[in-house]
């Protein structure tokens, strides 16, 4: 287990410099800051003066060189339109996307596996063709449209929720489904192809034979089985949350990092664009490791190898 | 434990039919199957892969497989009771209780995520509604060293990779029986062992037998094995019995041709060696079965009445029946 990690980890930093070096080049190809931050008429020694003092004055292989001995040393940079330490900007807004996140989990999961259960269980039912349904809606509604359809039915029309910004409970309901009904239809799928196969299997009928319930046959001997490839899908949808929570938390105005990313975007704030997407890499990479280690409390057969 | 006296009959299976209705047609899979078991006996089933020998087994412990299996006709009667007319919540407290099953492939028997602890666990917990938790773990390794396993305490707790294919079926085999079944269904069990682990666990299910007298019902294709295993033995042809009868008596005069065949067909270890026999054609499909005797089209002595009508089933001794034209009674 040590061995693995740490092979694990040696991965994750050949990985994270691939990243850091797509990002830096990519993100040059958005643009010039200066333009944004200037006036149209300024002079051309005010453009080159800015140019200096934002250090995107040298050739770009010597920004890049700069940029990585400065990363290496955990220097990620100061944003240019906060003014404030990257690093520090996205620590700041963290909590705020991490208070989100494992809400949307909860409900995929709370609804996602269950009907999974259901719907392998009457194969090729209505029950299992009903969710199949739901299913594929929630894997084609892009959640920039969801959440614009949930403000429009429960802010504006029916008023009963608030349409943005962080606050009390009410402000989670619709952020946390916006980002969780992708994730039902995750669950949902992949618990009923995997309860399919378990079902399938000579322990289940071992347990039959004991003269077990169907209760305890189905939710403990087939899904404790099943959950085997739901907590893989565990570790992609973290990082699919922690990425695609930019278009839910920009349409809800949540502050959290997806929103930074955004703007990191839009302002081509090059310092503060590549920290966000360096940290979160580290981000997905230790929930990734996480999962991994988290199989072996699910599979005996992974922990005692 | 049965309360049946020794030699009296625990489970009498009348004209059982199990068919797979598929869009394509019905596979008469169990066509007609009918036999008996005493207490105390060991009765083996045998025939060819896909004769129904184990949708007979199954049909028995009513766990028929997804996809169209239906028992449509017969009875089984258990300790006197047609369990096919239970609902299926009496036929949870039947299986395990008063007829259980060891499983061919030790290897996916078991639930890879529990331990043999908590499997044996939930099968004796059955039995002993309201005992502790220690109580039923000392049992278990009770259980376990029942079925011989050495340094069961340490066993109880490991998972069942960690464990050899012998072991495991042994596992299994302490499982089946740990609710003091009257009957156990043993389908196949060695065949996914090594040679020299089979003995051995032929041994243990002859040993457990003598200890708490259940009937076991023996499906194998093996011959080999029914004569160290079995009292009786039933051959099993395209989903019929086609003839039954005490081991001695079918392996010096089997009756049936089939029958005949399959003993000849057994590899010997004395004469001269030879080419192995075999049994030249194959089964007639279950999905169109022919009118008369379904062995006819691989049989040497078939005759034009063998292709008429299926032959009714002839005594030839005390309690061996064979179903060929050619047979008279003695």
């Amino acid at each position: 287990m040590k061995r693995f990690i740490a092979r694990r980890l040696m991965q994750g930093v050949v990985l994270l410099f691939m990243v850091a070096t797509i990002v830096f080049f990519l993100g040059r190809l958005t643009g010039n800051p200066v333009d944004l931050m200037l006036p149209e008429d300024a002079t051309a020694e005010d453009r080159a003066q800015l140019t200096q003092t934002l250090g995107l004055d040298g050739p770009l292989s010597e920004q890049f060189l700069i940029f990585i001995g400065k990363a290496l040393h955990g220097d990620l940079g100061t944003s240019i339109r906060m003014k404030q330490p990257a690093a520090e900007a996205f620590f700041d807004r963290l909590p705020n996307t991490l208070l989100l996140i494992p809400w949307a989990l909860l409900l995929g999961m709370m609804l996602g596996i269950p009907l999974g259960v259901v719907a392998a269980l009457n194969r090729g039912g209505w029950l299992d063709r009903a969710a199949g349904t739901v299913a594929v809606l929630g894997v084609a509604m892009p959640s920039f449209w969801l959440g614009v359809l949930l403000i429009f039915v429960f802010s504006v029309e029916l008023g009963w929720l608030p349409s943005s910004r962080m606050g009390g409970p009410q402000h989670y309901i619709l952020p946390v489904i916006t980002l969780g009904t992708f994730l039902v239809a995750g669950f949902m799928r992949i618990t009923r192809s995997a309860m399919l196969e378990v079902m399938e299997s000579e322990f289940v009928k071992l347990a039959r034979i004991k003269g077990l319930s169907e209760t305890t046959v189905i939710w403990k001997h087939c899904l404790r089985n099943a959950l085997i490839p739901v907590l893989t899908l565990w570790g992609v949808f973290v990082g699919n949350l922690i990425t695609g929570a930019i278009v839910t938390e920009t349409v809800f105005a949540w502050p959290g990092i997806g929103r930074l990313t955004y703007e990191a975007v839009i302002y081509r704030d090059f310092p503060l664009l590549q920290a966000v997407i360096i940290l979160k890499s580290i981000l997905i990479l230790s929930i990734n490791l996480g999962v991994d280690i988290l199989y072996a409390y699910v599979d005996p057969r992974i922990r005692l190898a | 434990m049965s309360d049946t006296p020794p030699g009296d009959t625990v489970l009498d299976v009348r004209d059982l039919h199990t068919h797979f209705f598929l869009r394509r047609g019905v596979v008469k899979a169990v066509d007609g199957v009918s036999f008996s078991l005493k207490r105390g006996e060991v009765l083996g089933l045998v025939g060819e892969s896909g004769c129904g020998k184990s949708l007979t087994a199954l049909s028995l412990m009513r766990l028929l497989p997804k996809g169209g299996a239906r028992t449509i006709k017969g009875e089984v009667l258990l300790g006197g009771e047609n369990i096919l007319e239970r609902t299926p919540s009496e036929m949870r407290e039947i299986r395990g209780r008063r007829i259980s099953m060891v499983l061919q492939d030790p290897q996916t028997s078991l639930n890879p995520v529990f331990s043999v602890g908590d499997q044996l666990r939930e099968a004796i917990e059955r039995r002993r509604k309201g005992a502790s938790l220690s109580e039923i773990m000392k049992e278990a390794v009770a259980a376990l060293r029942r079925v011989e396993i050495a340094a069961p305490e340490q066993r109880i707790g490991q998972y069942p990779h960690q464990m050899s294919g012998g072991m495991k079926q042994r596992v299994v085999g302490a499982i089946a029986i740990s609710g003091e079944p009257e009957v156990l269904i043993a389908d196949e069990p060695t065949t996914a062992l090594d040679v020299t682990i089979q003995l051995q666990y032929l041994k243990l299910l002859k040993r457990l037998q003598a200890e708490n007298g259940m009937a076991i019902l023996f499906i194998t294709h093996d011959f080999g094995v029914v004569g160290r295993m079995c009292d009786r033995v039933a051959v099993m042809y395209a989903g019929r019995i086609v003839e039954c009868g005490p081991v001695k008596q079918i392996f010096e005069a089997p009756q049936h041709p089939y029958t005949r065949a399959l003993i000849a067909s057994v590899p010997k270890m004395t004469g001269p060696a030879g080419r192995l026999t075999t049994i030249e054609g194959q089964p007639p499909s279950l999905m169109d079965l022919p009118q008369g005797c379904r062995f006819a089209s691989r049989c040497a002595l078939v005759e034009q009445r063998c292709l008429d009508a299926y032959p009714a089933s002839v005594r030839v001794g005390e309690e061996h029946t064979a179903d060929c034209w050619r047979v008279t009674p003695p």
